[in-house]
Order: C-alpha cells, then structure tokens, then sequence
C-alpha cells in the first residue's frame, strides 16, 4: 500500500480524498478529518472564475475608470472575488460580462421562470413615484388643475399599489 | 443546545418517511435570489446585511411554509452545532463561515430551508429523499413565488435572477442528486463516468476513490449552467443523465456479480463483522462500511427496511453528530470509540446476511 498521503492543510495523515472535474480539468485535494469542515474544499460550486475572465478583453477589465455608479464595484474587485457587488452590476459589467456568460451557459437569455408579481408591483412602484414627482413639479409651477388631477391618479396608484 | 429540538425532530430526510431508493439517495433544488437595488451579500457593509436579514426575516415567517419553522442566527451557534448543520445539508459552509448577520430559516419538515446573507441574499433549498426532482422543484418552485409576493427580487429582463456570482445567473437553479454508486467505483469506471457527465455540461462532487476504500461511493450530480434553458429543460436534462448513469451502475452490479460475486460477498460480510464488533471506528471507515451495507440492502442480501437505517447511521455518524450526541467537543480517538460503540450496538439487534441469493462464479479464479 502507498504511504499514507498527507492533508492538504495541516500534517495530520489524509483520510478524505476530493476529486472534482470541473471543464475537464482534475481537482485534487487530500485532507485528514477534521479539516475538510473548516476549509470549505468540498463546495461544487466554488469554482475560480478567472478561466472565464480569460475571455474577456483585457483593457476592459484593467480600465480604473470603470466602476459601477450604485455600489463603486470595480473590474478588479470582480477579478479577486469573482463575484458583482451589487445587480445593477450587471449593467455597468455588461461587456465584460457577454463573452463570460455565453462561454459559461447554454446562452446569454434568460428563458426561465420571471416573477411576475414581484415585477408588476415594481412597475406600479415606479409609476406612484413618477406621478409623485409631477406633483410636485405642479404645485411649484402653481398649476393648481394638474395638481387636482394629479391627486386624484396618485390615489389610484396608491390603492394598486396596496391592493397587490 | 439552541439545534436539540431539529436533531430529534422526525424528518423524511432522516428518517425515511418515503422508502429510500437503491442508487439515488436524495434530490435538491437550490434557488438563489437577490432584492432588487441592494448590494450581494459579500460587497455590503455589516448595516447593510443587518437590514437585508430583518427584513427577509420579518417577511419570510409570514409565509405559511415557515410557520412554526426555527431561524438560527449563525452567530448564536456553536462551532459543534454549525457542523451538525453541515452534515445535514441544512445549511452550506460559506453560510457558516460568516457570522456577520447570516442566518437559516428551516421549515419543520425540514426538507425546505432558507439560507440569508449566504453568498445571495436568499438561497432557498428544496431536498427530497429519493429521485424526486418533481416534487421537488413543485415545492421550491411555489415557495419561491411566495418570497416573491413579499419581496422584491433583483431580476434583469435579459439576464434573468441576478445572482452575486454570473455562474448562478438566469433561473439561479442549482438541481442535484446524491447517487451511491459502488458498482462503477468498484468496476473502477467511476472516472469515465465522471468525464462524460463533465463534457454534457454537469458537475461532480465526490471521491473517485482510487484507494478502493476511501470513498462511500457517494457523488453529487448537478446542473452548471443557470442561463439560457428554462427550469424545466435543466431538470429534464439532468433527469435524462442521471437515468444513464443509474443505468451503468445497476451493469457494473450485474458484472461485479457475474464475475467477481466471491469478492462482493467477502467485502459484505467482512463489512457486516466490523460493524458487528469493531470497537474503533473513523468516519470514513465507517461511511465505506456502511455503502456496503446498503449494497447488501439493493442485492437482497439485507432486509429491504434495514436501508433507511443505514442512512440514518450514515448520518449520524459524521463527526459533528458524534460529538453531539456525546454532548462534548471530543477527540477523534474517542469519538471513533464512540462511534463504533453505536453502531455495534444497532447491528446487534439487526439480522444476520443472507448469501443465498447470489450464486458463487464459476470463473473466479480467471482474473488473477
Ligand atoms: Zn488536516
Ligand atoms: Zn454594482
């Protein structure tokens, strides 16, 4: 019998052997057993991102000047962590991101289920919002007749909005 | 201990509610979401966390699936009772390796959880003991469009759910199934199959066990990919590849027993003695035993209702569980003094094998 391998994190003896294939390549890891807990080796998903990121293009990851308005994410900070700061990332990101997500997925649109209700009340959201803001717009302006019309919209939105 | 009252609770999981199937141990659906306009959960600052965790709590225990459920703080546990979590899926490592404002709601049936503040905001998991994809994804599927009509999701017409990570991207659907599968290890076809599932876009976690023993022959399979096909064509092209390799185990049996039935029914039975009377056991040692054992259960040469107390010894053996149960945070040689004492004592009131149902092989020597 071979010699008994030792764990990958400390000097204890191997007793748990990790194979992973993930994109053809062999992940190994020998661990003892009270360290593959700590380490968190044994999660499929915690693959690196930075074969994916090989993809893209190069001057667009390095660019300082690029950084997500809503949370300050950066290209670098998305090189390290392999991980979006926050969703509107997504946007900010969308080049870098295209050339990952089709190397990645069976495609880059979504066909899957959409919350429809969650979606709808956004919408409403937004219009309650925007006819707040014409409101306002009114009154400043003194144009008492929109204002009363307003209102009376801003109540119905109001109504939607609770109603769902 | 804060987690006594779900360690004793009877679950399906643990217990066998359903009768558990030879190959497919158990099924999981995974959904990851995120609230529209917040940061992920590792980019936002602690008040940002703490935010995001009362408000998907407050709105989660008005869902009628987490009446009567518990939320555990990760910060209020103990290391011990962190891990016993992790040895019952109930909650990921990452989960428990953040203490700042991350926690877990369990439904009572424990079959549905949900994990806040892990790597997404919310990742709501759906197992099944069993091949059972269906009813699986039916339950994660009307809980998640419960969580919905309370919380607004960060969702992209383009993009889908928007997930921390772009891997996760899309439907944010992680489906998986736990397969025991000693006759591919044991045919030592374990590493083409690996291969194949790897090229038709799936992953496998799991040993390939080259050192024959160190293994269990327990492998997840899941989905990689989250963009582009919808929930139902993911799980029907999973489905699809675990019924091949459910297909290539049940052979690899059929030849083990043609041709090396001597071996498999030494290996059994050498497995049953240990168990029997082994008086220090590791937890890998007795993972592996106990895969034979449940082989034994599949080949007839154990009683049908002995597997769902297999897989509760499985369980129950892991190193967090054995600590518990011994209510101390203990060595490893004690607790392998502990551990086989357990199962000793559960074998002694178990049957004894029944060889007579496989026939010895002519050919037995041939190999050698
Ligand atoms: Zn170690
Ligand atoms: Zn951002």
């Amino acid at each position: 019998m071979a010699k008994p391998e030792q764990c990958g994190n400390c000097t204890k003896p191997a007793t748990i052997h990790l194979t992973q294939i993930i994109n053809n390549k062999i992940h190994k890891v020998d661990l003892c057993e009270d360290c593959p807990f700590k380490k968190g080796v044994t999660d499929p998903e915690g693959f690196s991102l930075a074969d994916f990121l090989v993809q893209s293009p190069a001057s667009l990851i390095s660019d300082k000047s690029l950084k997500c308005e809503a949370c300050g994410f950066s290209p670098a900070d998305f090189k390290k962590t392999g991980r979006f700061g926050c969703p509107q990332c997504y946007d900010t990101f969308h080049e870098i991101l295209e050339p990952m997500l089709s190397n990645m997925h069976k495609d880059v649109v979504h066909r899957g289920k959409v919350p429809e209700r969650a979606l709808a009340r956004m919408s409403r959201k937004r219009r309650l919002d925007q006819l707040e803001r014409d409101l306002e717009e009114s009154i400043k302006s003194e144009n008492y007749e929109d204002s009363a019309r307003l209102r009376d919209l801003i109540a119905e939105a109001r109504t939607a909005l609770e109603t769902t | 201990m804060l987690i006594t009252p779900l360690i004793e609770a009877k679950a399906e999981l643990t217990d066998g509610g359903l009768a558990p199937e030879p190959i497919v141990l158990s099924t999981r659906i995974r959904l990851a979401r995120n609230l529209s306009g917040e940061a992920f959960p590792g980019w936002g600052d602690s008040s940002q966390r703490v935010d995001i965790l009362e408000r998907c709590l407050d709105k989660l225990s008005r869902l009628p699936a987490f009446k009567d459920g518990t939320f555990l703080q990760i910060s209020d546990l103990t290391e011990l009772e962190k891990q016993v979590l992790v040895e019952r899926h109930l909650v990921s490592r990452e989960l428990i390796e953040s203490e700042d404002a991350t926690g877990v709601f369990i439904a009572p049936s424990q079959q549905l959880a949900v994990m806040i503040n892990e790597e997404d905001h919310l990742r709501l998991q759906c197992m099944r003991s069993g091949f059972n994809f269906r009813k699986a994804w039916e339950e994660a599927d009307a809980t998640d469009s419960e969580m919905e009509d309370q919380l607004d999701y960060a969702f992209s017409d383009e993009y889908g759910y928007l997930t921390a990570c772009p891997t996760n991207v899309g439907t944010g659907l992680r489906a998986s199934a736990m397969l025991h599968l000693p006759g591919l290890v044991m045919c030592q076809h374990m590493e083409k199959v690996v291969r194949m599932v790897n090229q038709l876009g799936l992953a496998v976690r799991g040993s390939l066990g080259e050192g024959s023993e160190a293994t269990g022959s327990i492998f997840q399979i899941s989905n990689q990919q989250t963009l582009g096909e919808s929930e139902d064509q993911i799980i029907k092209r999973l489905i699809t590849i675990l019924h091949a390799i459910i297909e290539q185990e049940t052979n690899a049996r059929g030849v083990l027993l043609e041709n090396q039935s001597t071996m498999l029914m030494d290996k059994i039975g050498r497995a049953y003695g240990i168990l029997r009377n082994g008086h220090l056991l590791s937890s890998q040692e007795a993972v592996n035993l106990l895969s034979l054992m449940r082989l034994a259960v599949d080949l007839g040469i154990f009683p049908e209702e002995k597997r769902a107390h297999i897989d509760r010894l499985s369980m129950e053996i892991q190193p967090g569980h054995v600590q518990c149960s011994a209510n101390a945070d203990i060595e490893p040689e004690l607790r392998d003094q502990i551990r086989a004492t357990r199962i000793r004592e559960q074998f002694a009131s178990f049957p004894t094998l029944d060889f007579s149902r496989i026939q010895i092989s002519p050919n037995l020597n041939q190999e050698d």
